[in-house]
Order: structure tokens, then C-alpha cells, then sequence
């Protein structure tokens, strides 16, 4: 196992940049997409919550592979597109249909006297939920978003597919060439826990200290 | 006192999964390593009267999945059908072949965790494999070749040695190291099989796409926008697979091969498979 680091150290910290990257790039996009969409979910405006919510029945409901592949084949016929960039661009929509929802659902566990109160005062719809209602939600989201996030940076493996150069595309590689897949994939599991590990404890953290 | 008592119990359960994990990692690998230095797979497929085989469903010719009746049809699985055959005959008993599809970068574990005796999936026989498996003697000549879009203008793989082309390869295939010493500069990237191999070529994700020749003229068949071009630039007959150390397999088929040879079938097959494919010459592959 330790040959398997040595001999192939650069290529699998490659795979590990890529898979940051992406996972970053994807966390950042998926948080302020899905924070619209939920937004336009809740929107008392009927054309906005169509919209917001034909987006995230669609997206949520079809594998991320697919909208993958269809970026990478499809839309690249049009625009020069990459495996790396078809396959995080995929992340953020499948992953932002999720975060939406989980925002959507934060948002409806603050107390309606919340919103009531912010309008009394004053403050537009719009004002109160940015303001006032959001923040709140959002605190109450953590939980679920924090799984969400660890999914992300799991689900960024499927650039694999579409040879985004990423960590499971790199083992996959490692594997063909040293035809051990065992020992590779335990070696490229374990930089996966080094991302997700402390991802998921600094959510937990971010969870207890917001309560 | 319960908190501390809770923080107790949750210690208790991460060492438990702890323990648990490691274990099962060891007794997995232990028992990996057992079943692989007891196994006789000529024994088993005999008193099994099953013969299990890796094939592929992705690949034109070889093996590709028929819309039609669900299996996977082609060379290998004909071949697979005729050398089980032909071993049941030698041994005097029934054998029924079985398949399962597999891909390039899984038939190997599949062997290795005995899920199947023997792979018969357009395998390039090559020294670092037979360090992990026992191939039989060659059964397809096959040679690495490139496909490309007709109007791309590109003549040989000279032509690709440059940083701005790429090179589109099949994850796990000896094409994608030959490559490398080929056509040095090119950026090379490797997709899962070839099916997806050829849509990336499709959509223009690289200039080219490279593994045998055999498996590309399946391609040219099914598009007329592409073509084989430059000729064979490498010389890698394919094998059948099975576990290392199954001699007794191992003899068994190449017994059956050579009398497949002898009596016409392999031509036959040959023909069947490869007789109307454009610039091919189907008796070149007989010899």
C-alpha cells in the first residue's frame, strides 16, 4: 500500500486538487443556487415558484450521471466543454436541487410570528425574508446541509465518468496500470476521508456553536 | 452523570466500528488468499457443469450487448460458447457456458474474486498481466490502431504528437501506455469503455480515439463519419484470462483451442465476424 502512494504520489495528488477543487467550486455554486431556488420555491410570486420548483423536482429526480454525460456529451457539441467542468457543473445543479430543499425546509421551521412581526414593522416581504427569516433558517438548515456537503465531495467521484482527472478517475487509472484495484482503492478511500473527515467535523462544530 | 455516561457509550460504539471495520478488512483478505490457494477451477466448472465467463457488452464485434435478446453477442462469447464446448467434450461431461459482462478495468477483480473461471473480453496478453493471471495461447491477433472524424484531416498518429491534440483511450487498456511512447506530447484521457469512448470522440472531446484495431472497425461500421487510419502500430494478440495458477483450466483450453484451429470452427468464426467489415481482410486474421 505504501509502494502504491510512492509510486504514484503525484498522480494522486493531482486526483486530490481536482476533487477539491471541484468539491469547492461545486459547494460554493450549489450553497448560492440552492439559496435562490429556495427563495423562488417560497416566493409568493406563482411564476417564480413554478419556476423554483420545476427546478428542483427536476433536477432532484434524475441521476447525477445522467446530467453528467449530458453535459459532457451533449452541450459539448455546442460549447467546448471538459470532463471537469461538465461533471461539477452537473454537481452543482443535482447538489443545489438538495441544498433548496434543505433551506426550504429550514425556513419553514421559523415561527411564522417571525415573518408576521418583520412585515408589522414595516419591512417589504422581500426585506423581512432576507433580514429576518433567512438568517434564521439557514442556522436551522446546518444539519442537513452539512450531509449534503459530505455528498458533494463524494458525489465530485463522478467526474471519473467523464475523465475529470479527480481522485477515483486517477485510481482508476493507478488500478489499471498496477492491476491491484484493492490496495488502490483503499489507499484513494483514504484521501476521501481526509476531505470528508474534517468536513463533517467542522460542520458539527458549526452546528453546536450556532445553537 | 448521563452525559457522561453518554459520551461512554459513544466512545464504546466508535471503538466497536473501529474493531469491526479492521476486521472484516482482515478476515476478508485472509479468506481472499485461501480461497485463491485451495480453488481447482477445472474441478469445480466440472462438477458445477457450468463454465462462468467474463465478457464484454460494450464492444462492437466482441461483445456487445443485443437489443434484441438481451445477451451478449460477438467473437469472444462465440469463441467462449465454442471452447467450453470443445472442453466438455475432452472431458467427457456437460458444461454449459454462463456470461457475465464485465469491463475493461474489472474483468482482472472479477477473476481474481472468483466470481468468474475465465475472461473472454478482447484481452491484450501482456507481461504485466500474466504476473496476476494465466492467459491461453493467442486466440485474436489484434493491434493498436487510431479512429478518427473522416473530416479532420488527421493521416497517422504522428500527427497527434503535439499539446494541443488529445487522445481518447479506454481506461485499463494496454492502448493507453502505448500511447504514450507514440505520441508523447499528446494529452491522453481515458473513459470508462468504449462506448463512451467513441460518444466523447462524437462530441469532439479529442481529436482521436485509440485501442485495437479490431474493436475500432466495429465502430466504422456502425458511423460512416469515421475511420480507421495509419494502419496497426503495435503487435498485441488477445487471450482468454483465467486465475493464475489454474494450469489444469489453463491446458484445458489451450487443448480446446488448438482443436478448434484444426477443425475449421475457429475460420468459421472468424469469417462470420469479421468477413464484410471494409478494409479488412478477414483471412489476414486466420493465420
Amino acid at each position: 500500500m505504501i509502494k502504491i502512494l510512492t509510486d504514484n504520489w503525484s498522480t494522486i495528488i493531482t486526483g486530490f486538487e481536482f476533487t477539491i477543487l471541484s468539491s469547492i467550486v461545486g459547494l460554493l455554486g450549489s450553497l448560492i443556487l440552492g439559496t435562490v431556488f429556495a427563495l423562488m420555491e417560497m416566493a409568493p410570486n406563482k411564476f417564480l415558484k413554478f419556476i423554483g420548483t420545476a427546478f428542483v423536482e427536476f433536477f432532484r429526480n434524475i441521476p447525477l450521471l445522467v446530467i453528467t454525460l449530458f453535459f459532457y456529451v451533449v452541450v459539448s457539441h455546442a460549447v467546448k466543454i471538459n470532463g471537469f467542468w461538465a461533471g461539477t457543473i452537473a454537481l452543482i445543479l443535482y447538489t443545489s436541487s438538495f441544498v433548496a430543499e434543505c433551506i426550504r425546509g429550514g425556513v419553514n421551521s421559523v415561527d411564522p410570528g417571525q415573518m408576521e412581526g418583520a412585515r408589522s414593522n414595516g419591512l417589504t416581504y422581500t426585506q423581512a425574508m432576507i433580514h429576518i427569516v433567512l438568517p434564521q433558517g439557514f442556522k436551522l438548515a446546518i444539519p442537513s446541509l452539512g450531509n449534503q456537503f459530505i455528498n458533494l465531495v463524494k458525489n465530485s467521484s463522478i467526474l471519473s465518468f467523464v475523465a475529470g482527472l479527480d481522485l477515483m478517475y486517477q485510481a482508476n487509472v493507478i488500478s489499471g496500470a498496477n492491476l491491484d484495484p484493492f490496495n488502490t482503492y483503499i489507499v484513494i478511500g483514504i484521501f476521501y476521508l481526509l476531505l470528508t473527515g474534517p468536513l463533517s467535523v467542522f460542520m458539527n462544530h458549526l452546528e453546536n456553536r450556532l445553537r | 452523570m448521563s452525559k457522561l455516561k453518554g459520551k461512554r457509550i459513544g466512545l464504546l460504539a466508535a471503538v466497536v466500528l473501529v474493531v469491526v471495520l479492521v476486521g472484516s478488512l482482515v478476515f476478508g483478505w485472509t479468506y481472499h488468499e485461501y480461497q485463491s490457494k485451495t480453488k481447482n477451477s477445472l474441478k469445480n466448472i466440472k462438477s458445477a457443469h457450468v463454465m462462468r465467463w467474463g465478457v464484454k457488452s460494450d464492444t462492437r464485434l466482441f461483445g456487445l450487448i443485443s437489443p434484441k435478446t438481451g445477451q451478449s453477442e460477438g467473437f469472444d462469447i462465440d469463441m467462449a460458447r465454442t471452447v467450453t464446448k470443445q472442453i466438455a467434450k475432452d472431458q467427457g461431461t456437460k458444461i454449459k457456458p454462463e456470461f457475465t459482462p464485465v469491463t475493461t478495468s474489472s474483468k482482472i477483480q472479477l477473476i481474481k474474486n472468483n466470481q468468474v473461471d475465465a475472461v473472454a473480453a478482447s484481452m491484450t496478453i501482456t507481461p504485466e498481466r500474466a504476473k496476476i493471471v494465466d492467459f491461453s495461447n493467442p486466440y485474436f491477433p489484434a493491434g493498436q490502431s487510431i479512429l478518427v472524424k473522416k473530416n479532420s484531416g488527421i493521416k497517422n498518429i504522428q500527427q497527434l504528437n503535439n499539446p494541443k491534440s488529445t487522445i481518447i483511450g479506454v481506461m485499463g487498456t494496454m492502448a493507453m501506455e502505448t500511447t504514450k511512447k507514440f505520441a508523447p506530447k499528446a494529452k491522453l484521457i481515458a473513459m470508462p469503455d468504449n462506448s463512451q469512448a467513441f460518444s466523447a470522440l462524437q462530441s469532439g472531446q479529442g481529436d482521436a480515439m485509440t485501442t485495437d484495431n479490431a474493436i475500432l472497425y466495429g465502430f466504422c461500421q456502425q458511423s460512416k463519419d469515421v475511420a480507421v487510419i495509419g494502419g496497426t502500430f503495435t503487435n498485441q494478440p488477445y487471450g482468454l484470462a483465467m486465475d493464475k495458477g489454474q494450469t489444469d483450466l489453463q491446458k484445458a483450453v489451450n487443448r480446446a483451442l488448438k482443436e478448434i484451429r484444426a477443425d475449421g470452427t475457429y475460420d468459421r468464426l472468424i469469417k462470420k465476424w469479421f468477413g464484410n467489415i471494409p478494409g479488412l481482410d478477414w483471412r489476414e486474421l486466420t493465420k
